[in-house]
């Protein structure tokens, strides 16, 4: 029932993504090995010389690495987040994209793009996180004041995203040239082009960060399994404890949508299919629901930017199209539970 | 802080004229209970006489708006949240979740409480849910998915999570509702078999003659009735809180309730 044990699923999926990283990133119309790769980052280190000539080493340092590992960061990010709110909300359909709180992060990283409130990486990142809470706050207060209970939960979440998706293309249609407008297009179904190493430090420390205050709550997280009053009574500072890992989530959704825009369903299936390996249970869940998530996305964006090359299908849409019909299964499995 | 120590109440979970509004509305107005120490003690009450809410104040999950709840002779904000779950623990009318379990991984929620962050399970915790199977009779089922799961069995794993506890008080709130009447005599058989302080809300008057040593009646928020079944379950107070004619006979001293149908029926 759970599985195999807990620290060779961590120490394959470790493998597992030190693997595709090395080999993806050779995967391109320049032609790089994954020998060469690995000499290059001793030379780097100042171990050895560098195989590779300038271009290569500027295509494989420059371009294809900081875009793998800024997916596997993404993967990760979204599969904690999603593994966390389907926990506390007690919602098997919760992620950060049904919810509305990556509509939230766009407007706000949007709004600082186009009304040009400065655009490092870091601005964008506030502003999406300002957006992301608005839109959680919204939710949390809507669904309360509704009564609470889980499906509402749930139609707040898409309330939110038709607001917030309509205040984003309203954003960009007022203040845009063609140009931008294209580009905010593009970036808002998803896509890892166009990131550098400034994005993978700030999202890596951010997901550094959230996966640390989450492992610190597993046992936490392990209470609400019977909502929220059976937690309390096992202990747990409820409103505290919500609080906390809901605005860690909200923190690290932003921190990801800002880098890469809204990748939608990552957050949702993973988890599920972790539970299979793992059960449910959160300290051996959330560890490697990461790590499955680190390896899924690093392989969808290599099949995103090779598939139809030269042509780059935004990421987004191959979570979608890929996030769908599992979103359809788990409509449908837990339909057969309640 | 000088001030004298408080006296201690003797090692028990007393809840001392209790008092829970909303808005307008009283809940539970002025209600006093003081278990003894590995007594059975049955919550008796029409719907909304405020069983639940008694039940939940003294697990700590709900404020009183007055009077206290003591552990030990201190209140329990006091005490704090974890230290109480330590204690006392609840097993409500009925559980549910989305979330894959087995068996073993719902009685080992029972650890939460006595668990550090990041430290994985210890010895001791392996060993109180593995006790806790035991004495429920689990033990060859720990590996079965909570989802396969009767109604019935489902509370005695409840039951087994509280266990885990390691509580010295255990409340239930109507645990056998829509059980079949075989799963109810087991669960309070199991119940009161148990070496904990144990408060029960019941539906059942005949259930709760058979098992409390003593009773607790509430009506509209207030205490009515305290005492031993056979001196509290009378026809005048039955007549009384229920509404309802009915006869009482005792088998040793434990009262039998049978009820009348109504004298004039209206139609």
């Amino acid at each position: 029932m759970r599985g195999a044990r807990p620290t060779l699923l961590l120490a394959g999926g470790l493998a597992a993504l030190v693997l595709s990283v090395s080999v993806t990133v050779t995967i391109g119309p320049a032609s790089i090995t994954p020998a060469g790769v690995w000499t290059s980052l001793g030379a780097r280190l100042g171990v050895g010389e560098s195989p590779l000539t300038p271009i290569q080493d500027g295509i494989v340092w420059d371009l294809r690495m900081p875009r793998t590992l800024i997916a596997a960061v993404c993967g990760a990010g979204l599969a904690l987040c999603g593994a966390v709110m389907q926990s506390l909300l007690r919602n098997p359909l919760a992620d950060p994209f049904v919810l509305g709180v990556s509509s939230g992060a766009s407007t706000g990283a949007v709004a600082v793009i186009v009304l040009g409130w400065g655009a490092g990486v870091v601005s964008l990142s506030a502003g999406a996180f300002l957006g992301a809470l608005l839109s959680f706050g919204m939710v949390m207060l809507l669904s309360h004041s509704l009564g609470g209970s889980m499906d509402r939960v749930v139609l707040s979440g898409v309330a939110a995203m038709q607001l917030f998706s309509a205040l984003t293309s309203f954003t960009v249609l007022l203040s845009a040239d063609a140009e931008t407008t294209q580009g905010v297009l593009f970036w808002l179904l998803g896509s890892f082009s166009n990131v550098g190493w400034a994005d993978v430090l700030l999202c890596g420390a951010v997901l550094l960060v959230v996966l640390g205050v989450c492992l610190a709550h597993t046992t936490t997280l392990d209470a609400f399994a019977f909502g929220e009053e059976a937690a309390a009574s096992l202990g747990v500072r409820v409103a505290r404890a919500r609080v906390l890992l809901l605005t860690a989530t909200a923190l690290l959704t932003a921190a990801l949508v800002s880098s890469v825009g809204a990748v939608g369903f990552v957050g949702l299936i993973l988890p599920h299919a972790t539970r299979i390996l793992t059960g449910a249970m959160h300290a051996r869940l959330l560890p490697v629901a990461a790590l499955i998530g680190a390896v899924f996305l690093v392989w969808v964006d290599t099949l995103a930017r090779t598939a139809l090359d030269p042509q780059e299908i935004p990421v987004g849409v191959v979570t979608s199209l890929v996030g769908v019909p599992a979103f359809i299964a788990v409509l449908y499995r837990s339909r057969r539970q309640t | 802080m000088s001030s004298p120590a408080p006296v201690p109440e003797g090692g028990r979970l007393r809840a001392e004229a209790v008092v829970r509004r909303i808005g307008e509305r009283t809940v539970l107005d002025g209600v006093t209970l003081d278990p003894r120490p590995g007594e059975t003690v049955g919550l008796l009450g029409p719907n909304g006489s405020g069983k639940s809410t008694l039940l939940r104040i003294l697990a700590g999950v709900l404020g009183p708006t007055a009077g206290t709840v003591t552990l030990d002779g201190d209140p329990l904000p006091r005490v704090g949240r974890r230290a109480v779950a330590r204690r006392v623990a609840v097993v409500q009318q009925n559980s549910h979740t989305q979330t894959e379990m087995t068996v073993r991984d719902v009685v080992a929620l029972g650890r939460i409480p006595h668990r550090r962050a990041w430290a994985p399970a210890t010895a001791d915790d392996r060993r109180a849910v593995d006790t806790a199977l035991g004495r429920t009779g689990l033990a060859g089922r720990a590996e079965q998915p909570w989802h396969t799961l009767s109604g019935g069995e489902r509370q005695r794993v409840q039951i087994a999570r509280a266990l885990a506890q390691e509580p010295s008080e255990l409340l239930l709130d109507e645990p056998t509702n829509h059980l079949d009447i075989q799963y109810q005599l087991d669960l309070l058989e199991l119940a009161v078999s148990l070496p904990v302080t144990t408060v029960i809300a019941l539906h059942d008057l005949n259930l709760a003659a058979m098992y409390c040593d003593r009773l607790l009646v509430l009506r509209d928020g207030r205490a009515v009735a305290e005492g031993t079944p056979g001196q509290v379950l009378t026809p005048e107070l039955i007549g009384e809180v229920y509404g309802v004619r009915a006869e009482v006979t005792f088998d040793g001293d434990r009262p039998a309730i049978r009820f009348l149908r109504r004298r004039d029926t209206p139609l």
